[in-house]
């Protein structure tokens, strides 16, 4: 099967984007001093980058796992994870 | 919604709130059941097979009604590495007739099924609602908030998944460290009906499971697995997020390497990619068990960490809603005497107990621990794929010796002797 990207991925999906918040926030502080960015390769939609040297987060493709808040070195500090407003956020349609 | 007070309200509309909101509404108490998606089951995911004893005790022949996929008639665990794989294939046709031993199925039909059972029994179901608090008085859980909307009750029964935040809040349980969780990843690949049975070679509409270890991981701890659904493939991963942090290879690069392995691809050879998921499994045992009871709340399903992965059978859905049951019966009686404290609500133990649920956890509580073997993930799959490799292959080169063959494919994937008896030692302890 022909290899898919994190976009074709996401793009199969059904999102309910609430555009006025964001349902997890990162710290670009701590974030810039934290050296692995285990967020980086750990997320499975693939939300966390660096960008010019910054860590950079979408959180209109989250798949709402918790791994980022679990996987972070710095977790509970770091990383403001909550789920998407009642409502909002992925739709599985399968499951 | 304020000043009205329910017997329980239960936070999230998954096996384990469902089945309490079914029991407690069928013997006619009062129950809200809020769910944050907007339909019950769009925010789970799992593997892709359940268990089905524990729901057929509480609702006997469900797959009469119930939205499943197929039964499952094939078990397979297979090792993978490189260009080997070795297979280990169980057939059981008792396990696909009635009462089916387990079926494939989708959680958004299911779980929307579930609820809709509690719902059809008088439970009230409220969907898109995110719980944000629990209400309290004096260390008392006494209701929840969720936005400006309070809700009072007798008791609160926390079914709100893995990421637990009600447990949490209410100081139960602790952030789970990294190596207690794992992440899991899936595709939903759609092939048709007939390609698949053909494929699985499964009759009509039964179905396969098989289980993967080796290759599929990159050498970290977990695993690949895949179900037959009626026209899907349900393809993913577990890793264990400890490994996942060291690791630098990005997820959904791992998922893809996993489809496009040789020992994989021709199985989804031509499907569609029709939905990616992701979720997290609590993977500790009771080692992450948060505190289960207290006064005004019980915790239960993932909520409580109730899965149980023995590395040839994975389960949650059955622990789930057996769970969801010793807390309604729990509630069931605290309301007859009309006592919500911890004391009472202790009974929710004795369920448990009584049940499957902390008997088979404390059974196999050293499995965890065995399952954090590495080698379980790169050598020893590489050793059976060696030595069966080798057992099948005739070249015209001189015979050797069984003995002799095993103690060189030892050798090469980097065995000794002393540590095969130690992880067969323990394996043998943990089950």
């Amino acid at each position: 099967m022909k290899r898919l990207t994190i976009e074709q991925l996401l793009g199969v999906d059904k999102f309910a984007v609430d555009d006025e918040h964001a349902h997890i926030k990162v710290n670009k502080e701590i974030c810039s001093a934290c050296n692995p960015k285990p967020c980086t390769f750990a997320c499975p939609a693939s939300l966390f980058c660096i960008k010019n040297g910054e860590l950079s987060f979408d959180y209109a493709g989250c798949l709402e796992c918790g791994t980022c808040r679990v996987v972070c070195p710095n977790a509970g500090i770091a990383i403001d994870w909550q789920y998407p407003r009642g409502g909002f956020g992925v739709h599985y349609r399968y499951g | 919604m304020a000043e009205e007070k329910v017997t329980a309200i239960i936070v999230g509309a998954g096996p384990a709130g469902s089945t309490a909101a079914y029991i407690l509404a069928k013997e006619g108490h009062d129950v809200v059941l809020v769910e944050r998606g907007t339909t019950p089951g769009c925010k789970n995911m799992y593997g892709g097979r359940m268990y089905s004893h524990a729901l057929n005790r509480i609702i006997p022949g469900f797959w009469e009604e119930a939205p499943v996929q197929r039964p499952i008639a094939r078990e397979t665990v297979t090792f993978l590495s490189g260009a080997r794989s070795v297979s280990m294939s169980c057939q059981n046709t008792d396990w696909t007739a009635g009462p089916y031993h387990s079926f494939t199925l989708l959680r958004a039909d299911f779980d929307a099924w579930l609820a809709g059972k509690a719902e059809e029994a008088g439970a009230l179901l409220a969907c898109g609602i995110r719980v944000d608090e629990l209400l309290t008085d004096g260390g008392k859980v006494i209701g929840i908030r969720a936005d400006e909307d309070e809700m009072l009750a007798d008791v609160v029964i926390a079914a709100d998944g893995v990421n637990s935040i009600l447990a949490q809040k209410a100081g139960w349980a602790k952030m789970f460290s990294p190596h207690q969780v794992a992440t899991g990843v899936k595709q939903i690949i759609e092939l048709p009906e007939e390609t698949i049975s053909r494929r699985f070679q499964v009759a009509d509409n039964d179905g396969a499971a098989q289980l993967f270890v080796g290759d599929c991981s990159n050498g970290m701890m977990g695993g690949g697995f895949l179900y037959t659904n009626k026209n899907s493939i349900s393809l993913g991963l577990v890793i264990n997020v400890g490994e996942l942090r060291r690791s630098q290879v990005k997820l959904p690069d791992i998922v893809e390497d996993f489809k496009n392995n040789p020992h994989i691809a021709p199985l989804i050879e031509g499907g569609e990619v029709a939905e990616y998921s992701a979720h997290l499994v609590p993977e500790a045992g009771l080692a992450m068990m948060p505190r289960l009871y207290g006064d005004g709340m019980i915790v239960a399903g993932d909520a409580a960490g109730f899965v149980l992965n023995l590395g040839y059978t994975v389960r949650g859905m059955d622990f789930a809603i057996a769970s969801g049951e010793a807390a309604a019966r729990t509630v069931i009686e605290a309301r007859e005497r009309n006592d919500f404290s911890e004391r009472q609500l202790g009974r929710y133990m004795d369920f448990l107990k009584q049940g499957f649920v902390l008997r088979d956890l404390e059974a196999y509580q050293k499995m965890p621990q065995f399952l954090e073997t590495e080698r379980m993930y790169k050598a020893y799959p590489e050793f059976v794929t060696g030595l069966a490799g080798k057992l099948f292959t005739v070249d015209g080169r001189p015979h050797v010796p069984l003995l002799r063959m095993v103690m060189d494919q030892m050798k090469e994937s980097g065995i000794s002797l002393v540590q095969l008896a130690k992880d067969g030692w323990k394996g043998t302890r943990s089950l």
